[in-house]
């Protein structure tokens, strides 16, 4: 997939991710069916394909999560510069796409934790920020079901795969209710659709 | 309610910034589908530089705060043992050699990708992922059940949260905007004043570098 990126549409894509940073509560990954929206539905700057590997390769990988959001950067650089094989301006334009969206994502909230961090931990027992913490609670739980959701379920044209579903599913129960190592799962997954049977 | 805090205090604390750097970067290397529990393992249990108690208090701030939770736990720490540089080191192990050891596997997996094989098996790794995810959310649900709004009202904002931005796909700005601003004034107002000074244990500072 290839698309054309112009100047106006990086700094939409940087001022995107900086609204976001400030609207990830309870983590980045709750603000993947807005990133959906953005990246897929309104601007096709990646394909649905393109930003579940995303997320699952950043789950595979070790490290933070939130690296998930460098890999949809590098591949909208790689859609947008004609990917690796054209050379350093591939690279380049990549690379720009994980920077711009790795700094828009993070810079936010960092500065907003930095500063708020102290305050913080001094006023903790503070009603109000009580009632923040815990009236955000039901929102951040339905937040992460529907990112899971979202990325069993595509964008409205794909087609349902109940195979998909299944493996999602049986993934989910085994989280939720054993210790299995998650690198067994998403080892087991890889294997399974390699055989082509998810 | 949290534990009691414990009266043991944190026995060791890094003692350069390049510490601070490889501590952060080894955890996060470590971290395979997430980081939480490896940092409760080495920052708590290994290199002893946080109590059970401090790692609780100071993850439930990083939770509040928006932003990817375990980066924010980086730069709280990072900040309480060398101050602004602190955090920088603390927030650049974290992300520097994991973003290049993620981006070298996509790179190595490019071209695998393509064929049928390296389509399906990501299709496969996405359904896992997508399973992961929404674990997190249920393994979540019981802590709702000490919301002050009550546990069946804090489930129906749940489920009107899920079809808002998982059905009918709406901005989430607009989500958060009504039915968050709606949930927060909603347990204020449940929340006693009275519930102020129980809400935590009195623990002392944490000393300022």
């Amino acid at each position: 997939m290839t698309s054309s990126l112009d100047g106006s549409d990086w700094l939409t894509l940087f001022v995107q991710f900086l609204l976001l940073s400030c609207l990830a509560v309870g983590g980045a990954i709750t603000t993947t069916p807005e990133m959906h929206r953005l990246l897929v539905d309104s601007h096709q700057w990646l394909t649905n394909e393109q930003f579940v590997a995303s997320i699952a390769l950043a789950q595979a990988a070790p490290g933070p999560n939130i690296l998930f959001v460098a890999l949809m950067g590098w591949n909208v650089g790689l859609n947008a510069g004609g990917g690796l094989a054209s050379g350093l301006v591939g690279w380049m334009t990549a690379f720009a796409g994980m920077v711009v969206t790795m700094a828009g994502m993070l810079i936010p909230s960092t500065c907003l934790t930095y500063v708020a961090t102290r305050w913080g931990h001094r006023n903790r027992e503070l009603r109000a920020v009580r009632a923040f913490k815990q009236g955000m609670a039901p929102l951040v739980v339905a937040l992460l079901i529907a990112t899971g959701w979202i990325l069993v379920r595509g964008d409205a044209a794909s087609t349902f795969n109940p195979r998909t579903v299944a493996v999602a599913l049986i993934s989910m129960l085994v989280v939720w209710r054993t210790r299995v190592h998650l690198l067994w799962l998403l080892g087991t997954g890889a294997l399974l659709g390699a055989m082509g049977m998810v | 309610m949290p534990p009691p805090a414990l009266t043991r205090p944190a026995t060791a604390r890094p003692r350069s910034l390049g510490e601070l750097y490889w501590a952060f970067t080894l955890l996060a290397l470590q971290g395979f589908g997430g980081v939480l529990a490896v940092v409760q393992r080495e920052l708590v249990e290994r290199r002893r530089w946080l109590t059970p108690d401090e790692f609780i208090e100071d993850w439930a701030v990083a939770q509040i705060l928006p932003g990817p939770n375990v980066v924010n736990l980086t730069v709280m720490l990072g900040d309480r043992y060398f101050g602004w540089r602190g955090s920088a080191a603390a927030f650049a192990g974290v992300l520097s050699l994991p973003s290049i050891v993620v981006i070298a596997m996509a790179v190595a997996l490019e071209n695998v990708a393509d064929t049928a094989a390296g389509q399906g098996a990501l299709r496969g790794l996405g359904a896992v992922a997508a399973g992961l995810i929404t674990a997190t959310g249920l393994k979540l649900m019981p802590a709702l059940r000490s919301n002050p709004v009550g546990y069946r009202p804090a489930l129906a904002v749940t489920c009107l949260t899920f079809a808002a931005v998982g059905v009918l796909r709406l901005p989430l700005p607009w989500v958060l905007a009504v039915l968050g601003t709606s949930a927060c004034a909603w347990a204020w107002f449940r929340l006693k004043p009275s519930d102020e000074r129980r809400a935590a244990p009195q623990q002392p500072e944490a000393p300022t570098p």
